[in-house]
């Protein structure tokens, strides 16, 4: 009996369910819920982790992350007016240094400011220093491209209207270009945070002390001391308590922005 | 005899190979108001934005006031103080209320204090009939108050001549009546204007004097009455009659 082209899309999908209810199934009965729910979910060890998890490791990913984007961001907007400069040296420089730090592994930033330079200098940075410096570094590269198109997508009569009233070029960057240029790329600059706030836990390889602790490193350690999942999954669940409220405000102030036009 | 506001010699202006003016003189006295008419591409926008040096002029001389515009040693942020410009597209500050709008380059520019500042800003809100705005954000205005209030931001700079680039080209029909009365009444108070616009009436009754441009050159210019009202040229004529009676096709086309 042949099915008519309806009634196949239908059988089909109802295959497609039936394959998924079969998975779960077998799944639910295979599975050592014991082992699993010790390895993932020990209440004990949980109880353990907290209130340290909170207030060392999870403060120290915001002060690092804050730190890191604070300092990328007056670099990346100096980077963003060297790559607009009508001087084509600073051009040049601006654009080496993007598509050098864009196009590298944050992790080899983070040895060379730990590792290489203090050897071939003979200089040495606390470990505050070598996080922010090198979270900076990096954001830098990624927000100085996101500035340079806020402030190219400022409408040119604004540029007019503020020269016409007597404004020197450097006050009408200052006061009217740039003001709306960061009200034009939050969205952007919002996931350029949630990146940076992952990368924070590349100080893994830097030897820090208790007290420096951020989640992930937290996590390893909580990991090898309980010999357990639980805290892997707990420093994921914080990390998510930060990223997520910032992707939804990414994409709230994305709708907010995008569909009226700044004039 | 008080010196002359603007005075235009000689001012050529070309974008690359394309000659968009090509010798213009023109003397605007103190209190005189010009209104520049043509068809599109004939320049007019283009000399008035040399006027401030919004464009820099390819050869001639523009002086404002007594003050040499196209010297290459003038203090052009200076000088562009005292020549307010009001432009078709409005450009309000889009992230600055109305007052901010009218106050931030009095402050930053001329250092006048807040106070001082945001009185001289009321005054000349309520010159264009919008003291009832001033915390309004430009988004919320129309079209015809946005542009109400470039005129007051122009004006609380305190200029000695206003430039106007097709102030109500872009404004719905509706709206363009509020926007030509607040300009007369610029005029009536002795304002020197120079006034780029399709508005034939309001040149008309306004303007002291009207100029024809085409092609890049002044090819009329005369009282009001006698430019539009009984233009010499034929190009004049042929424009002012398909400006005056769009319906109309000359058969010449």
């Amino acid at each position: 009996m042949a099915l008519s082209k309806r009634q196949r899309a239908k059988a089909f999908r109802g295959v497609q369910y039936g394959i998924l209810v079969v998975v779960i199934v077998v799944f639910a009965f295979v599975a050592d819920w014991g082992t699993i729910k010790r390895a993932f979910f020990d209440f004990e060890v949980m109880s353990k982790l907290f209130p340290d998890v909170i207030f060392v490791a999870l403060k120290n990913t915001i002060i690092y992350t804050a730190l890191g984007f604070t300092v990328g961001l007056v670099l990346g907007l100096v980077l963003a007016l060297m790559k607009l400069s009508p001087v084509p040296p600073y051009r040049w420089i601006a654009t080496i240094y993007i598509e050098f730090f864009r196009g590298i592994p944050a992790l080899l930033v983070f040895i060379a400011f730990n590792f290489g330079i203090p050897l071939a200098f003979q200089v040495r940075f606390d470990n505050l220093t070598t996080v922010t410096i090198a979270l900076a570094i990096v954001g830098a590269a990624y927000m100085a491209e996101t500035i340079r198109a806020g402030i190219q997508a400022v409408p040119k009569g604004q540029i007019e209207a503020a020269r016409s009233l007597g404004m020197s070029q450097g006050r009408t960057m200052a006061t009217v270009v740039i003001p709306q240029a960061f009200r034009i790329i939050l969205p952007p600059l919002t996931n350029e945070l949630i990146m940076l706030t992952k990368d924070s836990s590349l100080i893994y390889l830097i030897g820090v002390q208790y007290e420096q602790l951020e989640l992930t490193k937290f996590g390893r350690d909580a990991m090898n001391q309980y010999r357990g999942m639980t805290p892997i999954l707990v420093a994921g669940a914080l990390y998510l308590i930060i990223t997520l409220p910032l992707g939804y405000l990414s994409r709230r102030l994305e709708r907010h922005t995008g569909g009226k036009k700044v004039s | 005899m008080t010196e002359p506001a603007v005075v235009i010699t000689g001012l050529k202006k070309s974008f690359g190979p394309l000659e968009v003016l090509k010798d213009i003189d023109l003397t605007v006295a103190s209190g005189e108001v010009v209104c520049i008419i043509g068809p599109s591409g004939s320049g007019k926008s283009t000399m008035l934005r040399c006027v401030n040096l919004l464009e820099e002029p390819s050869g001639g001389k523009i002086v404002v006031n007594g003050v040499e515009m196209t010297d290459p040693d003038v203090d052009i942020d200076s000088a562009r103080t005292k020549i307010g410009m009001v432009f078709q597209s409005f450009n309000l500050f889009a992230h600055l209320s109305v007052i901010n709008n009218l106050t931030v380059a009095q402050r930053k520019v001329l250092k006048r204090g807040e106070k001082e500042a945001e009185e001289i800003a009321r005054h000349n809100l309520e010159r264009v009939g919008l003291t009832d705005k001033a915390n309004a954000m430009p988004a919320q205005l129309s079209g015809g108050q946005q542009q109400r209030v470039a005129i007051a931001r122009a004006l609380s700079m305190s200029p000695e001549v206003m430039l106007f680039d097709e102030p109500t080209s872009a404004l719905d029909p509706e709206l363009v009546g509020d926007v030509l009365g607040v300009m007369r009444q610029l005029a009536d108070e002795g304002m020197t204007m120079l006034v780029v616009t399709h508005e034939m009436q309001f040149a008309r009754e306004v303007a002291d004097k009207v100029l024809f441009m085409d092609g890049g050159y002044v090819v009329e210019q005369g009282p009001a009455a006698e430019v539009i009202g009984n233009p010499q040229h034929d190009r004049t004529k042929s424009f002012l009659a398909r400006v005056l009676n769009p319906t109309h096709q000359d058969p010449t086309d």
